[in-house]
């Protein structure tokens, strides 16, 4: 399984740093000497990975045990760096630092100073977490759905208690997370947080809005549930503080609302389940020890567990939308403009098209054959229970 | 030396590894389509476990290779992305298709026909990806992408849609496919299919004689400074003699069947083939707009990257080294 997503994964790597100068020219041009470092430093993270992938699936008869474990811990801890070198990237992106404009062009370079931008910390802790979360349950929610057919696999039980620590555990430390990002975003990108809660008019006190449609003719965010002061106590931390307004920017700097505040509620609202289930999961385990029963012994926790596994990446789907949509107009926020950055090549819709019908394609194939490696996985390699079970 | 001459001299190096050792791997494609008679299925059998374990590894030099490229020059990669942007967007689709070709060939069902279809996309992309890789590089080497103010002024489709590029790329999948063929009589531990990847290394070999030939007399036109270059200078004498040297050499070394001493000249000249190309091309990254000094990015950046390259490699080369200490014949 590892092998296949891998190789999707590397392949769609090249096409992506090759893709930024094909369609950003501008924004490269500009940015590369600013944040080229943390892709380099991506770039060696993942080669590391893919050199110790290479050994980890193809050395299981060539090299001893604990040499393959470490090339396992090796793809792991290279993989995390690689998400945390990209994210750091793209966090440059929502608070550039590290130059001065003069003249429209950046100078006094300082790659370390841009490296550490206010959103670096913020964002990449999010994205390692969900990252977790969402593969997490992912794994969960296929051993789930194999236990329910085969209630005492002890491969299966293992597998499923494994990924759901990993999960949960990034599923439950998730929320302070969001909402470290969200303290930050309000300072660094005040028109974002805006656009993530629908808020027209400039408020002191002003409501965390939970739903609702964003209607921007009208100027106002219909059928949401208010929370009267949230949004003014989470993003600042203080009953009264003042929430600035969409009203209150040039109607040409601020994203298209709708699609950042639905993307952001369906986003907490995936986390929010997430954590629900981590923390059923852990009450059932707890429960399940005190009083001796399996704590995997239920209908309704396997199945929600199932229903759950696509959360974390719809979660991170939308995330991606919030954080990029809620970027716009801006690629560079505050510096440089998407149009500005983008290809002066025409026909742009063929490779898009192309790509677009290319990776569905992949993505059949891949889960294709994910599928069957998961109806092939191992038997109860000790049918005790199989055994009693025909005895009974 | 300036930084920003060593960093293009880093790139150089990467370029030449991603030929050495991703390049194989496409050759290895190559053989895939055209394995035949009694033992194609062990040819391909033997193709798919001398790339397996490394062809992800591998295939990280080129994206080094960008990455250095964004960073250190970034005028000189949104030219290249724009220019270039038909040919790249070609060479990508290419490079997807051919890996995860080869990944689910892998995984899927053992059936005849199965196994057929996946080896046909993974042979087609490895004899592609190749011929792209060649009329890029072909093109930069051109001197006809021209910028002015940093606009490309150039056009979508002169810089690459001509006779040098496209020689060039036949020139490079040539050389790919000889160097798998001469890789592969190492792999190979048996008699016959070794002698079958001898044969291919041999005809090979011809191929990239006949192509560097008709690149050579087509760069006249196509891309006189490189030519000039690689004809005039000081140095183009001794490293024409050199690369013969080695280039005779490894047909020495294959028919009298000394595949290792043969893998190593096989090596050697594509080596200076490439070394050869970045001298003549030198000071230019693309000919003749944009020079390495006019592209650099500010010192702090080139620095802080070259701090970075050599703590990469330290990590790097150890771990490359063990993977092939595990997987393949190393002398």
């Amino acid at each position: 399984g590892t092998a296949i997503l891998f190789a999707v994964g590397a392949v769609s790597g090249t096409v992506l740093s090759f893709e930024l100068g094909l369609l950003w020219p501008g924004f490269m041009g500009y940015a590369g000497s600013i944040i080229g470092i943390p892709f380099s430093l991506e770039g060696f993270a993942f080669f590391t990975e893919a050199i110790f992938l290479g050994i980890y699936l193809y050395g299981w008869k060539r090299i001893p045990p604990r040499a393959h474990l470490f090339a396992g811990v090796m793809v792991a801890i290279s993989g995390a760096l690689s998400g945390i070198f990209v994210v750091i990237a793209n966090a440059w992106m929502n608070a550039p630092r590290g130059f001065r404009l003069v003249d429209g062009k950046p100078v006094d370079i300082d790659p370390i100073a841009a490296m550490l931008n206010p959103a670096a910390l913020p964002q990449t802790i999010h994205m390692t977490l969900a990252a977790y979360a969402a593969t997490g349950f992912v794994v969960a929610g296929i051993h789930a759905f194999m236990l329910r057919r085969d209630p005492d696999n002890r491969f299966h039980k293992a597998a499923l208690a494994i990924a759901l620590v990993v999960g949960g555990v990034g599923a439950i430390l998730q929320p302070l997370s969001g909402d470290f990002l969200a303290k930050r975003v309000a300072v660094t990108q005040p028109v974002k947080l805006a656009a993530f809660e629908g808020q027209f008019q400039t408020e002191t006190s002003a409501p965390l809005r939970i739903g609702g449609v964003p209607d921007e003719d009208a100027r106002v965010t219909r059928y949401a549930i208010e929370v009267p002061y949230g949004l003014s106590v989470l993003a600042y931390g203080d009953l009264n503080a003042v929430v600035k307004g969409l009203n209150d920017f040039p109607a040409d700097q601020y994203p298209p609302v709708a699609i950042v505040h639905i993307a952001f509620q369906i986003m907490v609202a995936c986390g929010v389940a997430m954590m629900l289930v981590a923390l059923w999961g852990a009450w059932r385990y707890v429960r399940g020890r005190r009083r001796k029963q399996n704590w995997l012994h239920s209908k309704w926790f396997l199945r929600v567990l199932v229903a759950a596994a696509p959360l974390g990446f719809i979660a991170i789907e939308t995330g991606w939308t919030v954080t990029e949509v809620g970027r716009q107009p801006w690629i560079i926020y505050g510096v440089m403009r998407t149009s500005e950055a983008v290809t002066p090549m025409p026909g742009l819709i063929l490779p898009f098209i192309t790509f677009t019908v290319l990776y569905i394609f992949l993505a059949l194939v891949t889960v294709f054959l994910l599928l069957r490696q998961v109806a092939a996985s191992p038997r109860d390699p000790h049918p005790r229970a199989q055994e009693a079970r025909i005895a009974a | 030396m300036p930084l920003e001459t060593i960093i293009a001299g880093v790139m150089v190096a990467s370029l030449v590894l991603y030929a050495l050792l991703g390049g194989a791997d496409y050759g290895g494609g190559v053989w895939d389509l055209f394995a035949f008679g009694r033992r194609a299925r062990e040819q391909r059998a033997l193709i798919a476990n001398a790339i397996g374990p490394v062809w992800e590894a591998n295939h990280v030099w080129l994206i080094l290779l960008v990455v250095v490229l964004f960073t250190a020059f970034p005028p000189a990669f949104a030219v290249i992305a724009t220019a270039l942007h038909i040919p790249i967007t070609l060479l990508l689709i290419g490079i997807v298709l051919r890996g995860t070709a080869f990944t689910f060939r892998t995984y899927d069902v053992q059936r005849d026909e199965v196994q057929r279809r996946w080896s046909l996309v993974f042979s087609i992309a490895s004899i592609i990806t190749p011929i792209l890789l060649g009329t890029t590089l072909g093109a930069i080497a051109s001197g006809n992408i021209r910028v002015e103010n940093g606009v490309v002024t150039s056009g979508f489709f002169e810089p690459w849609l001509a006779p040098f590029p496209l020689a060039v790329g036949f020139f490079a999948l040539a050389l790919f496919a000889f160097l798998a063929a001469v890789y592969l009589t190492i792999e190979a531990d048996e008699g016959p299919l070794r002698e079958d990847f001898r044969l291919r290394a041999l005809l090979a070999g011809v191929a990239v004689g006949l192509l560097a030939l008709i690149v050579f007399v087509l760069a006249g036109t196509g891309a006189p400074t490189v030519r000039a270059g690689i004809s005039r200078s000081s140095w183009a004498l001794a490293l024409h003699i050199l690369t013969a040297a080695f280039a005779i050499g490894a047909f020495y070394t294959l028919w009298t069947r000394r595949y290792r001493a043969a893998r190593l000249c096989a090596a050697a000249q594509v080596t200076l083939i490439l070394l050869g190309w970045a001298f003549a091309q030198f000071p230019y990254l693309i000919e003749p707009d944009i020079s390495i000094t006019s592209a650099a990015a500010p010192q702090s950046t080139l620095q802080l990257l070259l701090a970075a390259l050599i703590a990469g490699a330290l990590l790097l080369f150890p771990s490359y080294y063990y993977l092939f200490r595990i997987f393949k014949t190393i002398e």
